[in-house]
């Protein structure tokens, strides 16, 4: 017991506690975000099978939808917030998402530019004739 | 008997919050535990980002082989992502029944999670048959290979996360809600969340981008 009141009182917060909250209120949050994440989930898998949007903004659109359907599970899931007493975890995460952007981002570019600057695959063919 | 209580709930010897208050000691283990399995499943995250990386640049390396439109089922990855969005929920419920010790509803959520996930895991096993069936498995071209692992990692990932829930759902039955017990309860939370969000960049960027190219 008096772990529990030790632990609420910490200036911590562990990934994944919520601190204190009701058994209802906790629950809510989970509800909230899987109706959050199923409404997001169904967007992307509806504008991908219709015609009612402009096709060349489905790809940016996809991807924005991806990105908010991640904050909702970091926030009413894993319980990462703003808060003071979170301030480690969230800058865990934050180098985390820096070497996952520099990671995909750099090697993209990087392949791209590749590709840009290559030699069309037959004229390499003609010269090692 | 009340010293012993107390040494326990007290590693650190903070005798109270007044005291723990002034002099701000280690944080107590469950906050250590979950910070340093955190920072595991970061690192996690960082190497599914290569294999994000290695898939989107060889998306478009079919060697004359079948495109990912040609491919992909979209009603069976709706399935998948409809199963592991109710895991994830069914979890959340499982950590709050364990925080109340309420081993009935703990097991019973657990009980849900994994039959969630065993159906995510046919599923997506069902999906990998038709594709080798169809002559299109990882060694027809890069696009496939790199689909293969990154999919494929996703999939080990969820099914070492059903064997550690069994283990945890023993462990309770055997042990009860003992600290250390609901420590590993938390890790496991946690593992099971992340694998959902990488779950919808595996959807959103190899599917659904998949789907429009």
């Amino acid at each position: 017991m008096s772990d529990q009141s030790l632990e609420s009182h910490a200036t911590d917060v562990a990934p994944g506690d919520e601190g204190e909250g009701r058994v209802r209120t906790r629950i809510l949050g989970y509800v909230v975000g899987l109706g959050l994440a199923i409404v997001l989930t169904a967007t992307s898998f509806f504008i991908v099978g219709t015609d009612l949007v402009w096709q060349p903004s489905i790809p940016v659109a996809i991807v924005v939808l991806a990105i908010a359907q991640m904050g909702v599970h970091l926030v009413f899931f894993l319980h990462i917030t703003t808060g003071p007493d979170n301030t480690n975890n969230v800058l865990a995460l934050a180098f985390g998402v820096l070497i996952v952007i520099l990671v995909i981002g750099g090697s993209l570019w990087i392949m791209a530019n590749l590709n840009a600057n290559m030699m069309p695959m037959d004229q390499i063919m003609q010269m090692q004739r | 008997m009340a010293t012993a209580a107390v040494a326990h709930a007290d590693p650190h010897q903070l005798r109270g919050l007044a005291a723990a208050a002034e002099h701000a000691g280690p944080a107590p283990k469950r906050i250590v535990t979950a910070y340093g399995f955190w920072i595991f499943l970061l690192s996690d995250i960082i190497m599914f980002s290569c294999f994000f990386a290695a898939y989107a640049v060889l998306s478009g390396q079919t060697d004359g082989g079948p495109k990912g439109s040609e491919l992909f089922d979209l009603r069976s990855v709706t399935a998948e992502t409809g199963c592991l969005l109710l895991s994830s929920f069914t979890c959340g419920l499982a950590s709050i029944a364990a925080d109340e010790r309420e081993t009935t509803l703990f097991q019973l959520a657990m009980a849900l999670t994994c039959a969630l996930g065993l159906a995510f895991l046919s599923l997506e096993l069902r999906e990998f048959a038709t594709l080798v069936a169809r002559g299109a498995g990882p060694s027809r071209s890069a696009f496939l290979s790199s689909f293969f692992t990154l999919v494929g990692c996703h999939g080990l990932h969820v099914s070492a996360g059903v064997l550690w829930l069994l283990t945890m759902m023993a462990q309770v039955t055997a042990k009860g809600f003992r600290a250390d017990i609901r420590r590993r309860i938390v890790c496991f939370a946690l593992f099971w969340h992340a694998l959902d969000i990488i779950w919808v960049a595996v959807f959103s960027v190899v599917y659904l981008l998949g789907a429009g190219q």
